[in-house]
């Protein structure tokens, strides 16, 4: 088929610190476009943080390492090492002597302060253009307490990277997934939460009935999940801060799964199998009221909103085998997006709406993939013996998924869009079925 | 004695084995229905119990599962029950004609080539094609249902063919003395 494009285009990222001199006041110096292409990743410095208090000397380095594994894990940023610096920071208020920093190659420089109240903490943060010897935007201060302090330097990292990239961050989020442990034949699987960088994990059942394929909410605090807690599967919703939980989508003599919330939160839609077929419906929340959107006799599942809440991507066998279609968010008539070679699954709709993250399966291999939302622009982003259910990133750059090897157990991986940085997400175990929930506020 | 029919006896005792190993239960579950299936025996206050009997009385669950295979087998993607699936169905069903007492869980279930949510339709599309087929021949509706596992219950774990092949499968679960 035509619509295959097998390349996968690599990163662009310029620079234009300083080239722009003319531009008007406005205009960042510092700058990083991603796009297609490849240029170096940017040179950046991140200082320990100042402490202003004797206790806030406990955060100095901490701060500073997560801030630096967040920007460098992107693959867009690289780390001049600590130990390359001529440049110190012992005054967060002092000004910068850029020509040490611009010796030793750094690009951006990120400076913090930190002092500690008992249990309160503030968190301050500059960010400095070495080039062309300029501060990009206004110091930021973020205030709370010591024990989210992982969270603080988050904030940091979303408001460095949007500074220099111009789009959202992503860092000050969490990740729902199911945790695995013991024989794959009698399989553990607990839903646990866990911040993106794979800290801070809490489980939220205790693994006696088999959990799969979560959905975080758009606010984040809530989760739809399949359960077989009494015995056949039945879609569970919780609310993390509540601790309540109630089961939803029941349907007399079905097997009901693949949930996922509408944009809103105010329902939800699922598959319900029954009697060999598997249909889609929607369920409101607050009424109960359930409508039927698909009645094929094939199967239809894994469905997927679009931010707007104007349509739905899933997948149907109707065709015959595994295919991605989009249909009206009230039902109606679904139009196939999925021509190339092999099996479709999984479509996950980006949250900036332009494309279209799915699960293919071609000649014995897994892959993860975006296409357009109208099917065009296919790239595979990733190859391997089984990948599969992806979530994206708050900002839409990067996916996260679920990867097995040959024989071995499930991890979460993420890959940016653009095919490049493929990491291992740090999780206590085996992982699988990631949802990635929003930026937090 | 084909390489299936060795197969099936492996598994009766794979089975067997499943369900002498004891595991936290009560209303949460273990993850498994209530039945002699792979992922469960009759559950009470946590503690398993599974009569089964000898296998050299016909009228033994373990005579069901050892000697007629509580199982059939799929190819890939599919639903079809195979020649050798429905005459397994058809000993099945003489035998559920027989001991009416109990009723039957029908598992489904799938290999791990697929994405979950897929395999979890397909494995209730298997659970429902050897349920309709018991239907046909005279086992009355009221004592079965389906649950289907997709490709997370699967009995061998090994990521090739020959446990694939066994891990696409309807499993007829005894699931207990009905009221």
């Amino acid at each position: 088929m035509t619509r295959l494009f097998l390349t996968i285009p690599a990163l662009v990222l310029i620079c234009l610190a300083g080239l722009f001199a003319a531009l008007p006041a406005q205009a960042q110096p510092l700058r990083l476009q991603i796009t297609e292409g490849v240029i170096e990743p940017m040179p950046f410095a991140m200082p320990a943080f100042v402490a202003e208090n004797s206790a806030g000397a406990q955060f100095s380095e901490g701060l500073a390492r997560v801030i630096a594994a967040n920007l460098s894990n992107t693959g867009l940023f690289r780390e001049v090492p600590r130990q390359a610096h001529i440049g110190r920071i012992t005054s967060f208020d002092a000004a910068v002597t850029y020509s040490e920093w611009r010796a030793v190659n750094v690009q951006a420089l990120i400076t913090g302060a930190v002092a500690v109240q008992g249990n309160r903490m503030t968190v301050k943060f500059r960010l400095f253009d070495v080039l062309s010897g300029q501060q990009v935007g206004d110091g930021l201060q973020f205030a709370g307490t010591t024990d989210s302090w992982r969270r603080m330097a988050h904030k940091v990292s979303d408001a460095v990277y949007s500074r220099i990239t111009g789009e959202g961050g992503y860092f000050d989020s969490r990740v729902v997934f199911i945790s695995e442990s013991g024989p794959r034949t009698n399989r553990t699987r607990r839903l646990a939460i866990m911040d993106q960088d794979g800290e801070n994990v809490q489980f939220l059942t205790d693994g006696r009935a088999m959990v799969i394929g979560p959905r975080v909410s758009l606010t984040g605090e809530r989760i739809l999940y399949t359960t077989y807690e009494t015995g056949t599967p039945r879609i569970a919703l919780m609310n993390t801060q509540t601790g309540q939980r109630q089961f939803v989508g029941d349907m007399p003599g079905a097997q009901v799964f693949s949930p996922r919330f509408t944009p809103d939160g105010g329902g939800l839609v699922f598959s319900a199998a029954r009697g060999g077929n598997t249909d889609l419906y929607r369920m409101s929340l607050g009424s109960g009221q359930m409508q039927q959107l698909t009645s094929s006799p094939s199967i239809a599942t894994a469905p997927s909103f679009s931010p707007d809440g104007r349509f739905i991507a899933f997948e149907s066998d109707r065709s015959g085998t595994s295919q991605l279609y989009v249909m009206p968010a009230s039902g109606g008539e679904a139009r196939r997006i999925s021509f190339g070679q092999g099996r479709y699954s999984t479509p996950v709709w980006s949250p900036r709406g332009d494309l279209i993250a799915f699960t293919k399966q071609n000649a014995g291999r897994f892959h993860i993939g975006v296409m357009r939302t109208d099917g065009s622009e296919e790239r595979l982003l990733t190859a391997s013996f089984l990948d599969e259910s992806p979530t994206w990133a708050p900002n839409g750059r990067v996916i996260m998924f679920t990867r097995e090897a040959q024989g071995g157990d499930p991890s979460l991986f993420s890959v940016d869009i653009t095919g490049r940085n493929l990491r291992r997400v740090p999780t206590p175990g085996p992982a699988s079925d990631p949802s990635w929930g929003p930026l937090r506020p | 004695m084909t390489l299936t029919s060795k197969a099936l006896l492996i598994l009766a005792g794979l089975a067997l084995a499943a369900c002498n190993n004891p595991r936290a239960g009560g209303t949460f579950g273990g993850g498994g229905a209530d039945g002699f299936g792979d992922t469960g025996g009759f559950q009470d206050a946590g503690i398993m119990t599974g009569n089964l009997g000898d296998p050299n009385d016909p009228r033994s669950v373990a005579h069901f599962q050892q000697r007629i295979g509580d199982r059939v087998f799929f190819t890939t993607d599919s639903s079809s029950l195979t020649s050798e699936g429905r005459a397994t169905l058809e000993a099945q069903a003489r035998w559920l004609n027989q001991n009416t007492q109990f009723s039957i869980v029908m598992e489904g279930h799938a290999d791990e080539r697929g994405t979950r949510d897929y395999n979890i339709a397909l494995g209730e599309r298997r659970a429902n094609a050897a349920m309709q087929y018991l239907i046909s021949q005279g086992v009355s509706a009221n004592r079965m249902r389906v649950v289907s596992y997709g490709k997370d219950r699967p009995v061998e774990a090994c990521a090739a063919q020959r446990c694939w092949d066994v891990n696409r499968r309807a499993v007829t679960a005894i699931a207990g003395v009905t009221g």
